[in-house]
């Protein structure tokens, strides 16, 4: 509110536009600003993973097997020695009753190894480039290793790509969907209208996510593309609601009539008009929308329903690491969690600075 | 008012119509024929015919839709493909132990983020109410799956306050003993969102002239947070708690599958990973239909805190 009345205002001066004021409102919000930069930063890491910069080699067993992190590792004296394929501690009976329930709560819900694969292929490649490699595994690293001695900072920013990845592409097909659909309805009204509320009603009638889970399966394959285009296509009912209301306020008011009335088509003053007027209501969904779908990713990929195998998320991440805290091992853990309560809290307040500066009349 | 809930039954017909429509036509028609899925897990060929020719697989789509809106009519929708269960019964036993877990959390969570909600709103804008909104705000962007990971490490396995996993057979155990934890969980998880949110609908009314009015009259603080604040923030508040109602019998899955709890939840996730359509489909179409009376509640509900509201 401040920078508005600050900003003078002259005749012969071009008064700055909706997104010039509410940059400048972010601007002045120094949590927002904060939020937005850790975004970003996130987000410069996913293009820098994605082009292969950082974390291309995350696969490589550089560590012992669950090599602790640095600055833990005097409290962890009894790492064990490279080489040693599982850590089972026998003497504790909890510890072994606890990890043979692991054990069968995995066999009954027939949780695979996510990696299994992988480990065989980079295993049989390793036996092809000789022993040198095994002597020379790290008895420590910055955030420890996994179960195979793979970097779990790497490993994290892998998993950190493929997240938000799914997050941001799921997120603009159901913004695109709900669009679409709330223009349609909210410009048009009548038959239409009624069609497409019915619609939401029977998408809101299933709780979001059993209707998830029901699409999975069916379709039974994993891959990228299926859970983005499951997310997405379940995800659009919040936006049609608010794009609709916003389209049926609009279409009354007079600019769009002047449009009318000059022979502006349909299309062209629903989406060249209106749409403009509408947009940062678009903009804040799709942030709340990154939001929800990175955490249903994690969520389906942790049950086995999302990412394939070979590739390592948050969610995958957080599956292995259910069966490392039996054992004690909680950087896995840690690390993955971490970096999601950072990014979702990061992006939470920058949603909610967005919605502030763009629209300053709620509170 | 009779009127009205005929008139509101009378309107969820299409949708439930529509409802049939998608789960049909995610599983009949993108799911495709069943035998592929069947063939993994029955070796009897002619068993594997038979549920073909229940569905209807070599019939026309309308016939199959004839007979998935029958089954839903009747109730009647066969036996699981995995276990050989009638659903009914699966249905029946799952949903006890569900109900265990969810009736006390929603209870207790809701009493409390309310309370807590209005101590925060009435100290707004203070230190504690920053503090309390930050670490709420912390508190959510941590995943539930870390809660339940560390809770069930720490409380249960290495403190052992509670056991890890399990069901027992009678009530009293089932409640304060295996429900315990999951609870707590549920609560921890549950609580930070629903308080922010219950916190922006009382600061709402807070500064509204009746406040004020009551003020100048003499009224108790107290008296005014919880009479007078409160009956009014009532109406956005029942319309959360409801419209999680059937989400949460859903939501609290992965709480039923890390504790082996066997309710509906951790029922979908195991129908799921075996491909069991007819189980998933059932409590599709279920839940569904109690999303539904549940919103006619709510708003019923809505004319019982406050009769300004018109049914119409």
């Amino acid at each position: 509110m401040s920078a508005m009345t600050m900003a003078p205002r002259r005749d012969h001066e071009v008064s700055p536009g909706l997104w010039a004021l509410a940059w400048r409102r972010l601007r002045a919000d120094g949590v927002g600003m904060f939020s937005l930069a850790i975004v970003i930063a996130f987000f410069v890491m996913v293009v820098a993973s994605g082009l292969g910069l950082i974390a291309g080699d995350w696969s490589k067993e550089i560590g012992i097997n669950y090599a602790p992190p640095t600055w833990f590792k005097d409290d962890v004296a009894t790492a064990p020695p490279p080489g040693t394929p599982e850590v089972k501690p026998q003497d504790d009976p909890g510890v072994a009753a606890a990890s043979a329930g692991a054990e069968a709560k995995a066999d009954e819900s027939s949780v695979v190894d996510p990696l299994a694969d992988v480990l065989k292929e980079v295993r049989s490649e390793a036996a092809k480039a000789g022993p040198a490699q095994v002597t020379a595994r790290l008895d420590t690293l910055p955030f420890g290793a996994d179960k195979w001695g793979r970097d779990v900072l790497k490993k994290v920013i892998k998993g950190s790509e493929t997240s938000i990845l799914v997050g941001l592409a799921s997120a603009f097909v159901a913004v695109l969907i709900g669009t679409l659909l709330g223009a349609l309805a909210g410009f048009y009204g009548k038959w239409i209208d009624d069609f497409l509320n019915w619609f939401y009603n029977i998408f809101t009638s299933i709780p979001y996510l059993l209707l998830i889970l029901a699409i999975a399966a069916v379709l039974n394959k994993k891959g990228m593309m299926t859970i983005i285009l499951i997310l997405g296509l379940t995800g659009w009912t919040g936006t049609f609601r608010l794009i609709r209301g916003e389209y049926l306020k609009h279409k009354e008011r007079e600019y769009v009539r002047a449009a009318d009335a000059i022979g502006a088509s349909n299309s062209r003053r629903m989406f060249v008009h209106i749409f403009p007027n509408v947009s940062h209501v678009v903009l804040v969904q799709l942030s709340i929308l990154v939001v929800a779908f990175i955490k249903s990713e994690v969520i389906l990929s942790f049950l086995g329903f999302g990412v394939p195998v070979d590739v390592v998320s948050w969610g995958s991440m957080l599956n292995e690491a259910q069966s490392e805290m039996i054992l004690g091992k909680w950087w896995q853990l840690a690390a993955a969690g971490t970096a999601m309560a950072i990014l979702v809290t990061a992006f939470s307040l920058f949603t909610d600075a967005l919605r502030d500066a763009l629209d300053p009349k709620l509170k | 008012m009779m009127a009205y809930i005929i008139r509101r039954v009378w309107q969820m017909i299409p949708t439930l119509l529509g409802v049939i429509l998608l789960v049909f036509v995610i599983f009949n028609m993108v799911g495709g024929d069943p035998a592929y899925v069947l063939a993994g897990k029955i070796s009897n060929q002619e068993q594997i015919d038979n549920i073909r020719k229940q569905l209807g697989v070599d019939q026309p789509y309308t016939t199959q839709l004839g007979i998935f809106v029958k089954q839903v009519v009747t109730g009647d929708f066969g036996a699981s493909w995995s276990t050989n269960e009638r659903i009914s019964s699966i249905l029946e036993t799952r949903l006890g132990p569900s109900l265990m877990v969810l009736v006390p959390l929603l209870i207790i969570e809701t009493l409390l983020a309310i309370a807590f909600a209005l101590a925060v709103a009435y100290v707004r804008g203070s230190l504690t109410d920053r503090a309390v909104m930050i670490v709420c705000t912390a508190g959510m962007s941590v995943s539930i799956l870390v809660y339940i990971i560390v809770f069930q490490y720490w409380l249960a396995y290495k403190l052992g306050w509670f056991p890890v996993q399990g069901w027992g057979n009678s009530f009293r155990e089932n409640l304060f003993t295996y429900a315990a934890l999951p609870i707590l969980i549920g609560l921890v998880v549950s609580i930070a969102p629903n308080l922010r949110l219950y916190r922006t609908f009382i600061l709402d009314e807070i500064n509204q002239d009746y406040v004020r009015t009551a003020r100048a009259k003499g009224l108790s603080d107290n008296k005014i947070m919880w009479t007078h604040v409160l009956r009014n923030a009532s109406i956005p508040i029942i319309t959360h708690v409801m419209a999680g109602l059937p989400g949460l019998l859903i939501g609290a899955f992965l709480i039923e599958r890390f504790f082996s709890i066997p309710g509906i939840g951790r029922e979908v996730i195991l129908a799921v990973e075996r491909s069991d359509f007819p189980v998933v489909k059932a409590i599709t179409i279920y839940v569904a239909v109690a999303t539904m009376i549940v919103n006619l509640l709510a708003d019923l509900m809505y004319k019982a805190v406050d009769p300004r509201v018109q049914l119409k």
